[in-house]
């Protein structure tokens, strides 16, 4: 293994496991004032929406609100899917499909 | 009304998580006779079993999205030059993502290992804020059992753990069966696609690339019970975006995440306060 890739893969490795293990530890030993578990329980649709929409609405750090986007046009049916079934593996591979036709139609 | 109802529940699933504190604490204490002790070691060495069968199941729907994504990965990472087994190491030890597809694309770009590392921290510093969201209710969990939860807190498992723990109580080994189960198949995933990578012409012409997203579709519909939490979903995702324009580097998810969920709270507050006023 070349030895900047060895370096690169640790380096990732600290600044990735501690962010998610430190909070852990620390945070289910202490009690939780009601106000701080509240604004905790607003994180996941928080940080989810926030790393889709730059996957769907921006190409290139650029925002892409045109019709020719085709992110923008898969991303319903596997909005549709997700609503409906609730269903990890149906929502992708919906999704992967859509893309694939849409890239096709749209090009 | 709605925030009323909303208050009560965190209330309730404070209590929750205390009682099973108790619970915990309570069996330990406990001086019974020997026969009794088996009977129960018996009991919760079956229910053990029970957790972990429970913890694989719910790991299927992810194995299935990180299918895609890591092939995705390993054939786009074969592309950029790097070995089977820088693959194999990078997602066993890193085990994330967005932030693999991101080094990736910046090593081939010739970008240095310090920015790497930097760009790695900013984009996985959503993190933090899941840890703290799971941290309530992993309570009463060992120091060791933490450390080992907490590696695996992708998004994926995050997100499952979350619509999880808020239909029922579970021990650690439903959570490190759905965690290492879900790690072992990324790993997997991503080594096939490095294998593969040469053999595939064009990932684009099989949709791989919006594998991510259509996940995090999936994911997000997940969290969504209620029609405010769609307004923020939106308002969340805009200030994502906004933030881009703002803002260089990769600071948009975190701090649209934190402002989402501040503004979550503040709605919240005012909306009890207006409706205790009526």
């Amino acid at each position: 293994m070349e030895s900047k890739v060895l370096v690169l893969i640790i380096g990732m490795m600290l600044v990735t496991y501690l962010p998610r293990v430190l909070p852990l530890v620390v945070l289910s030993q202490v009690k939780i004032p009601p106000l701080v578990l509240s604004w905790l329980g607003y994180i996941p649709v928080a940080v989810l929406a926030a790393l889709l929409a730059p996957e769907l609405l921006l190409q290139e750090n650029k925002l892409a609100l045109s019709a020719d986007n085709p992110a923008l046009w898969a991303a319903l049916p596997a909005l549709l899917v997700a609503w409906r079934t609730k269903n990890l593996f149906y929502t992708v591979l919906v999704g992967m499909v859509a893309m694939v036709v849409f890239t096709h139609f749209l090009a | 009304m709605q925030a009323k109802i909303r208050q009560k529940e965190y209330q309730d699933k404070e209590k929750e998580i205390q009682n099973i504190e108790i619970e915990r604490g309570s069996k330990e204490k406990e001086t019974q006779p020997k026969q009794k002790e088996t009977q129960s070691e018996h009991k919760e060495t079956k229910s053990k079993r029970q957790e972990i069968i429970d913890g694989l199941k719910a790991a299927v729907p992810i194995i299935f999205g990180y299918f895609p994504i890591g092939m995705a990965f390993g054939v786009l990472a074969a592309q950029e030059g790097l070995t089977r087994w820088e693959v194999f190491f990078m997602s066993l030890l890193v085990f994330a993502g967005s932030a693999q597809f991101i080094a990736v694309g910046m090593l081939a770009a010739g970008v240095s290992v310090a920015a790497i590392v930097f760009t790695t921290f900013l984009v996985n510093a959503r993190h933090i804020l899941m840890s703290a969201a799971l941290g309530p209710y992993f309570k009463g969990f060992s120091p060791k059992t933490l450390f080992l939860l907490g590696i695996g807190v992708t998004d994926e498992a995050f997100a499952v753990d979350m619509a999880e723990v808020k239909n029922r109580p579970r021990s650690a080994d439903f959570f490190l069966a759905l965690h290492f189960t879900a790690q072992f198949f990324w790993v997997f995933s991503t080594v096939i696609g490095a294998v593969v990578g040469n053999l595939v012409p064009d990932p684009q012409s099989f949709g791989l690339h919006f594998a991510l997203p259509a996940m995090f579709i999936g994911l997000l519909l997940m969290q969504i019970k209620a029609q405010r939490e769609v307004v923020l979903a939106l308002l969340a995702g805009a200030l994502s975006i906004g933030l881009v324009y703002l803002l260089p580097g990769k600071w948009n998810i975190i701090l649209a995440a934190v402002l989402t969920a501040t503004i979550g709270v503040i709605l919240e507050k005012w909306k009890v306060k207006s409706s205790s006023s009526l």
